[in-house]
Parts: C-alpha cells; sequence; structure tokens
C-alpha cells in the first residue's frame, strides 16, 4: 500500500491558480476582514436578539458553537495546515475540561488561573504524546494518536478520585474577574466569544507567520522541506503541542458550559465529530472548523427538533457533501467566490 | 486464582479473540486491497445481529439465522460497495471518514427506526444453553465452544480460501500491489465487490455468534469496531494471519486481563477500587500494546507487503 | 589539494543487492567533481547517503573535517551542504518566488515565528528573487511551480539547492528529461557556477561531463575504479570496458 503521508492529508485544498495574485497564494490565509467583522458584529448582537425573541437557549446554544468552533479549528490547524489527522484530539479538550474540574474541586475557582492551567496540562500532555507520536506518518499516526486517546480516556474512567465514569460536577461556572458572574448566561457567552475570537486572531497570525508557511510546506512535501534545512519533527511537534493546548482552552470553556466534566468527552466517537466538523467545514481553510462546526450543530438541532431520527438526516447530508465537495463547505464557498 | 479459571478465562479470550478475527478479517482486507478506510464496518456487525435476531424470531432456528443473517448483510455490503462505497476509493482517508461515518449514522438510525431503542432479544439455541464438562471441575458453557468451533472452521476456511484458490490469489495479489494486479487482468472491480461482501459476512456472522452474550442493540458496533483497528495495526493491514495472531493476542489481554489486573490490585487497592480500575487498565493494556508495535514495527506483525 | 568531501569505505546494502560496496570520494574544494557510472552503478545511492536522505551500513563522509555521516539531512544543510533531485522535487502547489523564499528561509533564524506576517520580510523575498534571476527564472516569479514547461522546473530544482547558500552543490541529473536546447542552458548554469560553489555532479550526459567537469569518478557495481582528469578518464581502460556496448563519447 503506498504511504500517503502528508499528501493524503490535504485534500483538494483550494484550487491554486496557475499564477496566484498576490498574497492569494496556498500560503496565504486572508482573515477576509470585512466577512470576520460582519460575523463579529452578528455575534455580539445575538444575546439582545434571543432576548426579543424569548430565546435564552440561543445564547447557551450559541456558545457551545463557539467552544466547538475552537476545538475544531484547533485541530484544523493540525489536519488541514500540517498535514497529520490526528484521531485523539477530543483528549485535549477532555484534558482541559478535567484540568478545570479537578482544580475546582481543590476549591481553586477563579477563572484566571484555571483557564491557563488547562492550557498548559492540555499542551504538556500534547507535547508529551506528539514527542512519540509525530514520528509516524499517514495511517499509523492517525492510529497512535487514538491509542493515546483510548488509553487517557480509560484512565480517567478508572480513576475514582476524578468521579470515574459518572465524572466531575462543577460547583460553580469559572470565576471571572472584574466582578462579572459567568452564572449568567449572556455575560459567558461574551466572555466566550471574546477568548474564542482572540483565539482565532491567533491562530490567523500563526497561520500568516513563519510558523504556519513552514507547516503548510511541511505538509506539502516534507522531503524537500527537509532537504532545504528544515528540522522537520521540530515544526510538527511544535503545531501538536499548540494546537492540543488550544483543544485545552475549549475543553475549560466546554466544563463551564456543561457543568460535568465526563470521560465521554475523551471518547474516539468524539474526537470523530471533531473530525467531521473540520471536514464538513473544509480543511485547509482559516473558516473551516468554525464553519463546519457551526453547521454540524446547528444541522443537529434542526434535524432533532424535526424528527427523532435526526441522525439519518445528518448521516444523508454529511454523504452529499462529502461525495460532492471534496473540501467541504468553505471549499464550495471559494470555488464560487472565485467564479 | 485457581488453574480451572485460568484455562476458563484463557478459553473466553479465545473465543473472543476469534470473532475479533472475523470481524477484522474483512477490515483489514478492505484496508490493504482497496486502501479505504471504513468506518462502517461495525454497522454491518450490527446489521448481522440484528438479521440473525430476526430470522431466528421468524423460524426458531438458530443455524439458519446465522446464514441468513451473513448472507444478509453480505448483499447489504456488496450493495453498499457497489452504490456508494465505491466512489470513495480514489478518494483521500479524510474523506473515507467523513463518508463511512456518515454511513454509520444512517444505519444506525435505519436500525433504529426499524427495531426501535430497546435491545433486541437473541438467545442460544436451547440445545446449547448448559455447561460441558471438558476437564473434572470445568465446567464450559457449550455454547461458547460452539463459537469457538464456528470461529477456528471460519478461520481455517478463509485459510483454504486465500492460499488455495484462484480467488485468494487474487485477493493476496491485491493486498500486495494493487496495481500490478490490475495489470496483470485482475478484474479489480468485481474483485473489490465480492471481497467486501465476503467481509460483511464475517462481521455479520461475529454479530450472530456474539449476540447471545452481548446485547443486540444500536450502537453495538461502534465499541467492537475501535478493537478491530487495533488488532488490524497490530497484525499488519492487509494481512488475514496477522489479523488472526493479533486477534486472539487481543482478545487475550482484553479476557484475561479483565479478570486478572482486578485480582492483582484488589490485592493492592482492596476490591472497590479494583473492579472498576480493572477493565479500564485491561483496555489501557491493549492500547499500550498498539502503540509499541507501531513504534517498533509500524508495519504489524505480518506486513501484507515487503 | 583542499578536500572539502571525503567519502571513505561507503557501503549499503538492499537484500542481497550491495548498491555501495566501499565506496571512496573526494571532492576539492572549487572543483566541479563528476559522477558518472553505467545504469545501475548506485549513483543515486551514493548521492542519497552523501545527503542524508539514505542511511550508510558502514563507512564515513566527511565535510570540511567534520563527520557527517550520521547527521541527519536537515543539519546537512546547515553545514553547507545541498542537493537537487533527479526526479523533480518541488512544491508544486506553490509560486516560483514562495519555492526559492522557504529555502532562503530555512537558513535565516527560527520559524518558530508566530506572530510576524512572513510576507513582510522583505529581504528574505528579494533574496529569493535573486536566486530567480541567478538561475533563469526572473521573468517566472509569480508562475506555480506546476505549471513551469520542464527545463524550467529543472532551473527551480537547482535553485532550491542553491538558496540555501550551500558549500557543496549535489546535484543529482540536473539535465534528466531535457531536450537539446534546454540541457545548453543548464550546462551554461552550472558552468557559471564554476569557482563560486562546489559541484558534485552526478549526469549521464557525457558531453555536458566532459565539458564541465574538472575531474571524474566513475563509478561501477557501488565502487569508485577511476578518479581523475577528463581527458584520462576518457581513455581508461576499465572505464571502457565498464561502458561497452554502450555509447561512449570519444
Amino acid at each position: 500500500m503506498a504511504e500517503r503521508g502528508a499528501a493524503d492529508a490535504v485534500p483538494g485544498a483550494a484550487e491554486v491558480p496557475d499564477t496566484p495574485s498576490a498574497g492569494r497564494g496556498l500560503l496565504d490565509q486572508p482573515l477576509h476582514a470585512g466577512a470576520a467583522l460582519g460575523v463579529l458584529a452578528l455575534l455580539v448582537a445575538l444575546p439582545p436578539l434571543a432576548q426579543a425573541l424569548d430565546g435564552g437557549f440561543y445564547v447557551s446554544f450559541a456558545t457551545r458553537i463557539l467552544i466547538f468552533a475552537l476545538a475544531a479549528t484547533s485541530l484544523n490547524l493540525l489536519i488541514g495546515f500540517g498535514g497529520m489527522v490526528s484521531f485523539g484530539h477530543a483528549a485535549f479538550v477532555g484534558l482541559g475540561a478535567y484540568a478545570v474540574g479537578v482544580l475546582m474541586q481543590a476549591g481553586v475557582s477563579s477563572a484566571l488561573v484555571a483557564w491557563p492551567a488547562a492550557v498548559l496540562v492540555a499542551g504538556l500532555f500534547a507535547l508529551a504524546i506528539g514527542a512519540v507520536s509525530v514520528r509516524t506518518h499517514g495511517v499509523y499516526f492517525i492510529m497512535i494518536t487514538l491509542a493515546f486517546a483510548q488509553m487517557l480516556y480509560y484512565l480517567m474512567v478508572s480513576l475514582r478520585t476524578f468521579g470515574g465514569d459518572d465524572g466531575l460536577p462543577l460547583a460553580a461556572r469559572s470565576g471571572l474577574p472584574f466582578g462579572m458572574d459567568a452564572a449568567n448566561d449572556t455575560t459567558f457567552y461574551y466572555v466566550v466569544l471574546a477568548v474564542c475570537a482572540a483565539a482565532f486572531i491567533f491562530v490567523q497570525r500563526l497561520l500568516n507567520a513563519r510558523f504556519g508557511f513552514a507547516l503548510r510546506a511541511i505538509a506539502e512535501n516534507e522531503t524537500r522541506m527537509r532537504a532545504i534545512g528544515f528540522p522537520v519533527y521540530r515544526y510538527r511537534l511544535a503545531a501538536f503541542t499548540l494546537a492540543g493546548a488550544l483543544a485545552g482552552l475549549a475543553g475549560a470553556l466546554l466544563a463551564n458550559q456543561t457543568g460535568l466534566v465526563t470521560p465521554s468527552t475523551m471518547q474516539w466517537t468524539q474526537s470523530g465529530a471533531l473530525m467531521v466538523m473540520v471536514i464538513l467545514g473544509g480543511v485547509g481553510h482559516l473558516w473551516g472548523g468554525v464553519i463546519g462546526a457551526a453547521v454540524l450543530l446547528l444541522l443537529e438541532e434542526f434535524a432533532s427538533a424535526w424528527t427523532i431520527h435526526w441522525q439519518l438526516g445528518v448521516g444523508l447530508v454529511l454523504l452529499a457533501v462529502v461525495l460532492a465537495s471534496p473540501d467541504g463547505i468553505a471549499g464550495v464557498i471559494a470555488r464560487w467566490r472565485r467564479r | 486464582m485457581t488453574g480451572i479459571l485460568w484455562l476458563e478465562q484463557a478459553l473466553n479470550g479465545l473465543q473472543f479473540g476469534l470473532m475479533l478475527f472475523l470481524i477484522a478479517a474483512g477490515l483489514t482486507l478492505v484496508f490493504g486491497i482497496m486502501d479505504m478506510i471504513n468506518l462502517a464496518h461495525g454497522s454491518l456487525y450490527m446489521v448481522g445481529a440484528y438479521l440473525t435476531a430476526a430470522v431466528a424470531a421468524a423460524t426458531g432456528s438458530f443455524a439458519v439465522a446465522l446464514l441468513a443473517g451473513a448472507a444478509g448483510t453480505a448483499l447489504v455490503g456488496m450493495a453498499l460497495e457497489v452504490t456508494v462505497l465505491r466512489r470513495l476509493y480514489t478518494r483521500d482517508h479524510l474523506s473515507q471518514v467523513l463518508g463511512t461515518f456518515a454511513l454509520l449514522l444512517i444505519a444506525n438510525e435505519s436500525v433504529r427506526m426499524i427495531w426501535g431503542e430497546q435491545p433486541v432479544p437473541l438467545s442460544a439455541p436451547a440445545a446449547l444453553a448448559g455447561p460441558v464438562e471438558l476437564l473434572p471441575g470445568l465446567q464450559y458453557p457449550a455454547y461458547r465452544l460452539l463459537i469457538i468451533g464456528v470461529g477456528l472452521a471460519v478461520a481455517l476456511a478463509l485459510w483454504w480460501l486465500v492460499t488455495r484458490t484462484r480467488l485468494g490469489m487474487q485477493v493476496r495479489a491485491g493486498a500486495a500491489d494493487r496495481e500490478m494486479a490490475r495489470a496483470m487482468g485482475v478484474n479489480i472491480r468485481s474483485l473489490f465487490t465480492v471481497v467486501f461482501g465476503l467481509g460483511a459476512a464475517l462481521a455479520a456472522l461475529a454479530g450472530g455468534l456474539l449476540g447471545p452474550l452481548l446485547a443486540v442493540q444500536v450502537g453495538m458496533g461502534e465499541n467492537i469496531l475501535i478493537l478491530a483497528f487495533v488488532v488490524i495495526v497490530i497484525g499488519g493491514i492487509g494481512s488475514i494471519r496477522g489479523a488472526l495472531v493479533a486477534a486472539l493476542l487481543v482478545g487475550m489481554v482484553d479476557t484475561v486481563g479483565r479478570t486478572a489486573v482486578p485480582l492483582v490490585m484488589g490485592d493492592v487497592l482492596g476490591p472497590a477500587a479494583a473492579s472498576v480500575a480493572g477493565p479500564a487498565l485491561a483496555s489501557i493494556l491493549i492500547y499500550l500494546l498498539m502503540a509499541v508495535v507501531l513504534f517498533v514495527k509500524p508495519q504489524g506483525l505480518f506486513p501484507a507487503h515487503g | 589539494m583542499n578536500t572539502l568531501l571525503e567519502v571513505r569505505g561507503l557501503s549499503k546494502r538492499f537484500g542481497g543487492v550491495r548498491a555501495s560496496d566501499g565506496a571512496a570520494l573526494d571532492v576539492a574544494h572549487g572543483e566541479l567533481h563528476a559522477l558518472i557510472g553505467p545504469n545501475g552503478a548506485g549513483k543515486t545511492t551514493l548521492i542519497q547517503q552523501i545527503a542524508g536522505a539514505l542511511a550508510p551500513d558502514a563507512g564515513s563522509i566527511v565535510l570540511a573535517g567534520q563527520d557527517i555521516t550520521h547527521l541527519p539531512m536537515h543539519e546537512r544543510v546547515h553545514r553547507g551542504l545541498a542537493r537537487s533531485y533527479q526526479v523533480t522535487n518541488l512544491f508544486s502547489r506553490l509560486s516560483v518566488l514562495d519555492n526559492l523564499a522557504l529555502a532562503v528561509q530555512a537558513r535565516s533564524g527560527s520559524s518558530l515565528r508566530f506572530w510576524r506576517p512572513a510576507r513582510s520580510e522583505g529581504a528574505r523575498y528579494a533574496e529569493a528573487a535573486r536566486v530567480a534571476e541567478r538561475v533563469g527564472l526572473g521573468a517566472r516569479l509569480a508562475v506555480n511551480a506546476a505549471a513551469l514547461a520542464h527545463g524550467e522546473q529543472r532551473q527551480l530544482e537547482l535553485g532550491l539547492a542553491l538558496a540555501t547558500r550551500p558549500r557543496l552543490l549535489l546535484l543529482d541529473e540536473p539535465m534528466a528529461g531535457m531536450g537539446p536546447e534546454e540541457s545548453e542552458r543548464m550546462v551554461a548554469l552550472i558552468d557559471s557556477l564554476r569557482g563560486q560553489y562546489t559541484v558534485l555532479l552526478v549526469e549521464h550526459d557525457m558531453d555536458a561531463v566532459f565539458r564541465l567537469a574538472t575531474r571524474i569518478s566513475a563509478l561501477v557495481a557501488g565502487r569508485v575504479i577511476a578518479c581523475d582528469t577528463p581527458g584520462a578518464i576518457r581513455v581508461h581502460p576499465e572505464v571502457r570496458r565498464a561502458y561497452l556496448g554502450e555509447e561512449f563519447a570519444a
């Protein structure tokens, strides 16, 4: 079986024209400031709109979408830009969540302590797991990341002190600075929005910086990168660690959102769901994770309101998307804009 | 723990391992020959269990139900292959993950729509309900012996098929080098369909056989699917022999681990903690095993090519 | 003679085949050293071992007095070794400029930079443009590598190696697949590198080899059987024997 490795994991990502116009090559990841500001404005205006429509539910649903958008974007960094298909990413989300839960159980509830701790914990585990896994390629990388994630999952299931299978309930949401009360769903929403937006900007800058160029180029042609002097292992490990750390941040937010931290957050099916979001949204497209998370969660929500057999609908839609478009929804949008 | 109990656990491990082999065989062939990651393989296992249960309820004969379940699932599998899966062969692994994941959702929901959320009853044939005395002091359920028997028979039949028949030769050629096989005149398209159908039948058989022991319900495929992937990675993608060895290994480690680990830990941690930690640690052991294999011999124990 | 590259006793087996059988080679500073040999002699295997893509079973490779035998590929680049590929190995979806800019990026500091836009590094792109000019692609900066003509792609191949500012250039059949006109341009290009770079050139095109080389090493069955000036190699009995049956340019 031919080792497909990196080329395998950047499917049809952006049909690049023969002569890209300035700043529109494969390496460039423009923010599309216009669209971005528009989306941001919409998101900022959501809670008052929801109030008017008497739908407090929308705010908490939107919070959930934002959190998964962050998690999916961090995975897209690996899959779409790094060419590393990780099947164990949910483990880092879970680790971040557990960090918050465990600290709260120990009496530390300040977000200013717990959330950075979540990032650190997830990042450290990612560094350790990555150090071993990043040496492998293709399907072997997929399986080894899966293995580590499953090991962590079973570990958390067996640790009674952290709640075991039943999980760890959070006494309250993390304490926020400046007198803000996270128990208020709207306040919490805005905090999550701010955090996710900041993280997204960070990812966008990263992709357009030297690191992003190197990472992308490694995914394009790893051998040549080595041959021109790049220590490939170092950059892949850095990407894996960063992605894990960002996922940990999403986990911290998720713990606050749901109020309960369970091992099931770390199961392989959750990693699969994250992958589905990335693929659906568009692998290797800056907004891929955001679009994918939003579309999948919205789809689930609407389908489940319509029929109890909503999974069938979601499955059919996913199937249609994968058969019709090699690089997800963002790919469709990109091609449409180029017309 | 006495020698008898160890023996009993070993037999359980053998039984589980052989069933894992049936499931993994189809998966490794599809992955090895068509280079396709099929997350819906567990769904074929589930469909097999459900069809077996349905036919058993209708006819009252377990044997007929097993055959019908296998045949029916093979047809379903081949239909899927021809309509949807064929389009995914040329795609990258990621798209295959998404596509087969979608099929998994569709399969789960379809089964739920037909049979509902509650587990469907499927019992072992009455004649095999009792224990058999294998050795003085060792009582072993007759039904589990049947599973072991069927498992060994199928393994033997597969071996014969792969090494002694023309079809088997084409399968091995396809697994080793698809392009070359095509160049040598093998009708790749039909071969793929047949291989897929065969894999589906095997998975369905495992589903039907395990049905009386584990519950027949929606989502039963997911847990076993992940173990099947572990098996084929350890065994070597595309290798049936590897799948057998790895499946027995994983089956043993899993089964014996679940009993042994709590026993060992019970002495250290006390029975309550051990009863929870035990199974979890047994699972960790399996993934650790896979990680070690991936690190030391990434191609698996019996690589299919070169 | 000031030796830049010293290869001693390099051996590599693939199953029963001895691709490299105690090969030994010396490349002096500033020279253009050609490596020739009949098909299957093991030229590419030797280049791969020197570049670091393949680990030798035995032997040593010393660059400017330092043992690089077990150094990973990217480390060798930092010691001044660069390689071009026989089968074009570019970043096909990136433009010529971006291709070369990556090579410049590799040797100009760490890429663990996460904030400042890479496109803002004017000096790096200016350098890349200079290299492009050097290899004759000055007018094609914005074209994607995949859209280049074959000859231009081979020029970019060479450019990528040059952009790392090496001391030793390993050129693996730079003229592979080129027609007469393109070959002529490539020969002129490689000729212009003389003096500025030390070159180890693997080539089948005997015309080019005899025009360019300061010295020639002949590789047969994994061993270097002769190393001398072009004139001496031309009449070397063992070398002629190795090429018996092949058209040998007189």
